[in-house]
């Protein structure tokens, strides 16, 4: 009896397996992925996700398609001996792989590369000079970001530098948030919004947001940072406007006293004291 | 010369040895100290009576570390996981015998999250303190309360350096009432980095249960 056509009956499996499962995953399962679509930010990030998915998913699908044939057609029967005949070298498998492998890779670095540039910088953090801004003609609005152990809180440099113990953004508009700490290295992570962004002492770390939807968010410390580092949460509102501009007016007239003690706004503060008796 | 054998079982009793005691230290470390209850003090009522010293002396397992207390029938235990009840006010006086330190972040000079936005020092009415003047803060995140604790002037006679402090000491006696919501375990903490002796003043009893951090359980 000849031996069947394992290669070419291999190909077809993974075929039939990559032709089902692309579509499932990329057009059921991915649009549901995490961070979800309540910024431009966030949607970049499910599009970015979704790419990746649809370029895995094929590649899952070999893997389990090899698997699958080579362990069914290749099992050992009763009749053979323990170990098969030893296959070593072949040119052309090797040179396939190498170049099936290498341009996945090289296209996963340029699509990555661009899409971390591309708009307001995919919701990280750039730094304190950012290369990805928003459009010359948007003029965002200015939020401080203010981590210490083990708190968050927010200055408005435009309403007065009025400093909140909670964060309200209005839907809709550019946001440019100024990440910084006052002690240790946190990172602001508002997970529905699809940013994330270190908070170094002494450092003015500038990340872009522009909220689409309006609807509550997670917001949480991502850097290991002590004690309460998991006690570090709140949760955050993009609001219409109107509401946030009634919202402001309010933190604004309750916070009034505490705003005469703060210090001038700043990108980024190095308080006093540093050290205590020590 | 001793067997291969013997040398074996020399190693194993070594390491079940110090995982022992490795696992005891940790276990001491995680566990959180007996809740103290807050008294009842009528229907939907409670008051706790707590303490700030630079060193909490012989009450605590390191006696130089700065920390909160409870103050029961004249005595202070070391405490700070609290059992307060749902929908209700809690009246907290704080007598501090501490100095002052300063704020890292001057928004918490104000008082927030009390009822009517104050507290009162010395029996005086106040919404704000120079944040340079702070000792403490006796701050609960997740309930929205955060009070400056006015420390100690330097020159202040009869001070007292650790615990147990008789209240013939100088002290400044801070008071405040906050209302508690939804029964739920709230973190709360001090602000200020008040730890002496240790790097940006917020390493030692400020990462310990039991001195400047604790649970309030509302039940």
């Amino acid at each position: 009896m000849s031996e069947p056509r394992h290669f070419r009956r291999f190909l077809i499996l993974w075929a039939v397996l990559s032709v089902v499962a692309t579509p499932i995953v990329v057009l059921v399962a991915a649009p549901g992925l995490p961070p979800g679509n309540g910024s431009s930010e966030a949607s970049g990030q499910v599009t970015d996700n979704t790419v990746l998915l649809g370029i895995a998913t094929p590649i899952a699908a070999l893997m389990v398609a090899y698997f699958a044939y080579a362990l069914i057609t290749f099992r050992r029967r009763d009749s053979e001996p323990d170990e098969g005949v030893a296959v070593r070298g072949n040119r052309q498998i090797v040179v396939v792989w190498l170049v099936v492998t290498g341009a996945i890779v090289l296209f996963a670095a340029a699509y990555g590369s661009d899409r971390l540039l591309a708009g307001t910088g995919a919701g990280g953090g750039q730094g304190p000079n950012p290369l990805a801004k928003p459009s010359g003609d948007s003029h965002p609005l200015q939020v401080q970001v203010i981590g210490q152990q083990w708190n968050w809180t927010y200055r408005f440099p435009s309403f007065g530098g009025v400093e909140t113990p909670q964060l309200e953004l209005p839907v809709g508009q550019d946001i440019e948030l100024h990440v910084t700490s006052l002690d240790v290295i946190h990172s602001f992570w508002a997970r529905q919004l699809g940013v994330k962004a270190d908070a170094n002492p002494g450092v003015d770390n500038v990340a872009y947001v522009h909220p689409t939807k309006i609807q509550s968010f997670d917001i949480r410390c991502a850097e290991l940072c002590g004690l309460f580092h998991g006690h570090m949460f709140q949760t955050g509102q993009v609001v219409s406007d109107f509401r946030f501009q009634a919202w402001i007016r309010q933190q604004q007239r309750v916070y009034a006293p505490a705003t005469k003690k703060l210090n001038p706004y700043s990108p980024s503060y190095l308080p006093k004291p540093l050290r205590r008796a020590g | 010369m001793r067997s291969p054998a013997a040398r074996a079982l020399l190693v194993l009793v070594g390491v079940a040895v110090v995982a022992v005691a490795a696992t005891l230290y940790i276990s001491r470390y995680l566990r959180s100290p007996t809740p103290f209850a807050a008294a009842q003090t009528g229907p939907h009522r409670a008051s706790l009576t707590l303490g700030t010293t630079p060193a909490v002396g012989k009450l605590g397992h390191n006696p130089s570390w700065v920390s909160y207390l409870v103050r029961t029938n004249g005595h202070w235990d070391q405490t700070t996981v609290f059992d307060v009840p749902a929908h209700s006010l809690v009246h907290v006086t704080i007598y501090n015998f501490d100095g002052k330190s300063g704020l890292r972040n001057p928004f918490l000079s104000q008082v927030q999250g009390t009822v009517g936005g104050k507290m009162r020092v010395n029996g005086k009415p106040m919404d704000v303190i120079p944040p340079a003047a702070s000792s403490h803060t006796f701050s609960v995140p997740q309930m929205g309360i955060s009070v400056p604790i006015e420390g100690l002037k330097g020159d202040a006679p009869h001070q007292c350096a650790e615990m147990p402090c008789s209240l013939d000491k100088a002290h400044e006696t801070i008071t405040f009432t906050f209302r508690t919501g939804k029964p739920g375990r709230y973190r709360w903490q001090c602000f200020v980095p008040c730890a002496a002796g240790f790097i940006d003043g917020f390493a030692g009893p400020m990462q310990t249960i039991g001195y400047m951090d604790g649970f309030i359980h509302v039940i």
